[in-house]
């Protein structure tokens, strides 16, 4: 009878997407769980309030503020970056190139962009610093995070440009607007949310980013006082306490894992907030 | 009869969309302070005309233009005149309603402050005046502030319309402005519009006979691209003419 068969077909595909869903969770919560278990002993108040000190990748005193606060500034100040480049570019995108062979171009190239792995980008900032007689210093790791950021931004919101409704913008051309206006006061209200996230999206990309970062921010045991001081970072923080042969340090390392994932996960929860919140006034 | 006296004029009007015509030779007025229906089957280039008058033509792929169209006798095709203007002289209403992603308020006075129209002081004001003759002040004054998303799409396009008022047109376009909402809000709509004929020349694509009846003064039936039939709506839609137009209007296609 032919209705069983499409009834085992549903069950079977519904088996399968479970199974999909389940694995994943699973991934995400043995991630926590290791984290969680090897990070959280040896995460005091001192780990997140502290320099390194003297013996500190020995085993002794000291916290990674230095890798906290370098982090912070390597990601906010590489997203602010690539913000200033990835929207207008979006919005050209859509609202004066959508008709041309352009757009299709830009696109591509971005996407190959993307596709370009970090330490790739960390070579070649490293490479322009040297051709600039810059050390590795704040500044260095910032540029290559923007540059490391600045596609995935930019597909993002113009992933979401795309999806605004092109009755909308009419609605704004029929009331006179020109170019300009729509874009900036209509279609950019509407993807607001959308924007949002794609910044967001960059941002937790990159403070997780621990190659382009390497030789381009290099690591120190000090909070950086200026953008040519170089900065720590806390991927890093991770990498070298992992390669000590200490077991304290290494568990460490994991605390470090933890703080880095607790801020990853502050950031997706904000930008979820944020887009629910920004979404009230878009078109649907 | 009253004298006619022609608002907008289009001569020789052909439309293409690549190698497509879609609209041949049209050559019709439509009168001031009057309601104007576009008329025929679908697919006949009603559309296309309505949107040759605000020139939205120009924003669709390969769309290409030839001869006038001519408001208050200025050729709004000319490369003298600026698009934003052309677009500023008449209200668009939509098939759907379309509000601009913000609030009740904001959307009304968009408009105002682009053009720069009012002082800032005198916009709330504005504001309640534009929707007080769409018809929408009532439901609303109590969440101006709210997205207008929230409103229902009968409400929606009443919004549609008092924003479009706002920039001081002359002329309100209307594709099918009620076809997507229910019986009642269309009702609304076309109880604000006969009121609003008084101080606006109306142009309205339709392709429900019943409704042209209840609201046309001037009617044109296209057909093919073609403009078959125009006149006073009385004399067109009782004793048309042409015989397309009599096969239309008895229901024949």
């Amino acid at each position: 009878m032919k209705w069983k068969w499409q009834y085992l077909e549903e069950k079977f595909i519904q088996f399968l997407m479970l199974i999909s869903f389940g694995l994943i969770l699973a991934s995400l919560l043995a991630i926590l769980f290791t984290i969680l278990s090897k990070g959280l002993p040896s995460l005091t108040w001192a780990m997140v309030s502290q320099t390194p000190k003297g013996g500190f990748y020995l085993g002794k005193e000291g916290g990674i503020l230095n890798a906290i606060i370098g982090s912070l500034y390597l990601a906010l100040g590489g997203t602010l970056i690539a913000l200033l480049f990835a929207f207008p570019l979006a919005l050209l995108l859509n609202v004066y190139l959508s008709k041309t062979v352009w757009a299709d171009w830009v696109r591509f190239s971005l996407d190959i962009l993307w596709g370009i792995p970090s330490i790739v980008y960390g070579a070649f900032g490293f490479t322009i610093m040297i051709f600039l007689g810059w050390r590795a210093s704040l500044l260095g790791g910032i540029l290559t995070l923007a540059l490391l950021e600045f596609p995935i931004m930019t597909r993002a919101m113009d992933e979401v440009i795309r999806r605004v409704p092109p009755d909308l913008s009419r609605a704004a051309y029929a009331l006179g607007s020109t170019d300009l206006e729509t874009a900036f006061f209509v279609v950019t209200r509407q993807i607001l949310p959308g924007v949002a996230t794609a910044v967001l999206l960059a941002f937790g990309r990159g403070i997780g980013d621990a190659a382009s970062v390497l030789f381009t921010a290099g690591y120190t045991d000090r909070i950086p006082d200026s953008l040519f001081s170089p900065a720590a970072s806390l991927p890093l923080a991770v990498f070298f306490q992992l390669g000590t042969p200490f077991p304290e340090v290494q568990q460490r390392a994991y605390s470090a894992a933890l703080i880095l994932t607790v801020i990853v996960l502050g950031v997706s929860l904000l930008s979820r907030w944020l887009s629910h919140f920004l979404d009230r006034y878009s078109i649907q | 009869m009253s004298e006619i006296s022609p608002h907008i004029e289009t001569q020789n009007l052909c439309a293409y969309y690549g190698s497509t015509q879609a609209l041949e030779d049209v050559s019709i007025i439509i009168p001031r302070n009057q309601i104007t229906m576009i008329i025929g089957p679908s697919g006949c280039g009603k559309t296309t005309l309505l949107k040759c008058l605000n020139r939205f033509i120009e924003l669709e792929e390969n769309a290409r233009v030839e001869g006038k169209v001519l408001i208050d006798g200025e050729n709004i095709y000319s490369p003298y005149v600026e698009v934003t203007e052309v677009r500023k002289k008449s209200g668009l209403l939509a098939q759907r309603p379309y509000p601009l992603p913000m609030s009740i308020f904001d959307n009304v006075a968009y408009g105002m402050r682009i053009h720069r129209l009012r002082p800032r002081h005198e916009i709330e004001q504005a504001v309640r005046h534009y929707l007080q003759v769409a018809g929408l002040w009532e439901e609303v004054k109590d969440r101006l502030h709210a997205p207008a998303s929230q409103l229902s799409i009968g409400q929606q396009q009443r919004l549609c319309l008092a924003r479009g008022l706002a920039v001081q047109p002359e002329i309100i376009l209307g594709d099918e402005p009620t076809s997507a909402l229910d019986p009642i809000s269309a009702r609304h709509i076309e109880k604000r519009l006969v009121e609003l004929k008084e101080r606006y020349t109306i142009v309205l694509v339709s392709h429900i006979l019943r409704q042209a009846r209840r609201l046309a003064d001037y009617v044109i039936f296209m057909y093919m691209g073609k403009v078959i039939e125009a006149g006073i709506a009385q004399q067109v839609l009782s004793a048309p003419q042409h015989e397309k137009t009599q096969a239309y209007i008895s229901g024949e296609f």
